[in-house]
């Protein structure tokens, strides 16, 4: 159940385009023809399946603070989480890569339709976004992880889709001289995303007020140590 | 300005109107819009990325003889994440509140496609000190666009600006909230943003005819 609720979830309510806006430049400039969009969604979904659960085990063992521990316990206190950026960037670019040569070996014709999109993805915001909402919500298992990555993409491939039959169909229509092209493609996008905004109240909604709850505790606490520690430091001096 | 000559003066200036990253060339609107709500974290965008693209075009550029051109990509990438994390730590360390709004919009600036874009089609090819005014100029164009859906968004949505209320106070019914003026709080939903920079480009494109698409 947990899982279905958060491949929904990824899909439609923190739909990547339409919530946070993720992957925009490749969704606005590849948009034009529902051909290569679809190219582009396919190649999308599959290296966030991929990179996010990668990312997930990254994060796990070797970034997070005491993630470290499975070495030895003079490790525990390592934090890494800073790196994260670096790691997270460098497993996509290399992922990204790697997938572009197994692609071309084994399947050519794969290649010839998704090739062209696959290094324009390791610059794609959607990609390194998904690992790092995985990280900042505190995915709780791999499996989940993976579910997220390939809801995303799903989202993602869904947005680009709608879009581009938009806007193979709006060139028939008489937009205004300067709304043309970019214009009116932002102010679709615009209203598309009004439209997804019903899709919140799909899941349960008492969910979303606790967890903001524990949140607001959450940064209290930190803050409250904060105040503390300084507390601390001025009654030394 | 006698310090920069005609050429190096437009790398600077052209990227604020005519050449601008967000509403002609479609750069960088990724990590743009869901920021936007408030005029604050608008600038706070609008000096990290000026920060990352102005010192990265420099880096790149000091290094564009030695980058294999194989994996430049990855050589760009990190360059910039590392640039990404020094703006992250000083933003955690100096203003956490505001780090934690940005959440991992910050981190979002390495895959800032005016970046990269910036480092391939300028940084590669020229100096420094050319790179370096490019980006700027770069970086100003896009926090111009920032801070003007940023200011529109705050001034509508919740009726004050960098904080202070400016429209006069809702609950207390003086300024304008007293001849019955409302907050559009839909202006601060995301969608607002996308809409308030199709207006954008909407106006830019009206008064400067040679900018519109077929």
């Amino acid at each position: 159940m947990e899982y279905i609720e958060l491949f929904f979830k990824s899909i439609f309510i923190d739909n990547m385009v339409f919530a946070t806006f993720l992957g925009m430049c490749s969704y606005l400039a590849v948009s034009k023809k529902v051909s290569t969009a679809v190219g582009l969604g396919a190649a999308v979904i599959f290296v966030l399946t991929v990179t996010v659960p990668l990312n997930w085990l990254l994060d796990q063992y070797i970034l997070q603070e005491g993630a470290l521990s499975w070495l030895g316990d003079e490790y525990a206190s390592y934090d890494l989480s800073f790196l994260s950026f670096i790691m997270f960037i460098a497993t996509i670019a290399t992922m990204v890569q790697l997938v572009e040569i197994v692609v071309e070996k084994f399947s050519p014709s794969l290649y010839n339709s998704l090739g062209i999109f696959l290094p324009l993805i390791a610059v794609n915001c959607a990609i390194l976004g998904g690992s790092l909402f995985m990280q900042s919500r505190e995915i709780p298992t791999l499996g989940l992880s993976a579910i997220y990555g390939f809801g995303s993409g799903i989202g993602w491939f869904l947005a680009i889709l709608a879009i581009a039959a938009i806007r193979e169909k709006i060139r028939y229509s008489s937009v205004p001289a300067p709304l043309r092209g970019l214009g009116i493609t932002f102010i679709i996008t615009g209203l598309m995303a009004i439209g997804f905004m019903s899709f919140g109240g799909m899941l349960t909604g008492g969910d979303e007020g606790d967890k903001k709850e524990e949140k607001t505790a959450k940064v209290e606490k930190v803050v409250n140590q904060e105040k503390t520690l300084v507390a601390n430091s001025k009654k030394e001096k | 300005m006698g310090l920069l000559s005609k050429k190096d003066a437009s790398l600077l200036s052209d990227p604020l109107a005519d050449n601008n990253p967000i509403t002609i060339q479609v750069l960088g609107i990724c990590s743009a819009l869901a920021i936007t709500a408030e005029l604050k974290a608008s600038i706070v965008m609008s000096i990290s990325v000026l920060f990352v693209l102005g010192v990265g075009n420099v880096v790149i550029s000091l290094m564009r003889n030695i980058i294999p051109s194989k994996i430049r990509i990855i050589v760009q990438l990190v360059v910039v994440a590392a640039l990404v994390i020094i703006v992250d730590l000083v933003l955690k360390a100096f203003a956490y509140e505001l780090s934690k709004t940005l959440s991992v919009f910050v981190g979002l600036i390495i895959t800032n496609c005016i970046i990269m874009g910036r480092f391939e089609a300028f940084a590669l090819g020229n100096g420094p000190w050319r790179s370096f005014l490019d980006g700027i100029g770069n970086a100003a164009g896009y926090g111009v666009i920032l801070i003007i859906v940023g200011f529109f968004r705050e001034l509508l949505g919740s009726g004050t600006l960098l904080g202070f209320k400016v429209l006069g106070d809702p609950i207390e019914k003086t300024g304008l909230y007293a001849i019955g003026y409302e907050n559009n709080g839909f202006m601060l939903l995301s969608p607002m943003a996308l809409i308030v920079v199709g207006l954008i480009i909407w106006v830019q494109r009206s008064k400067n005819k040679a900018l519109i698409e077929d």
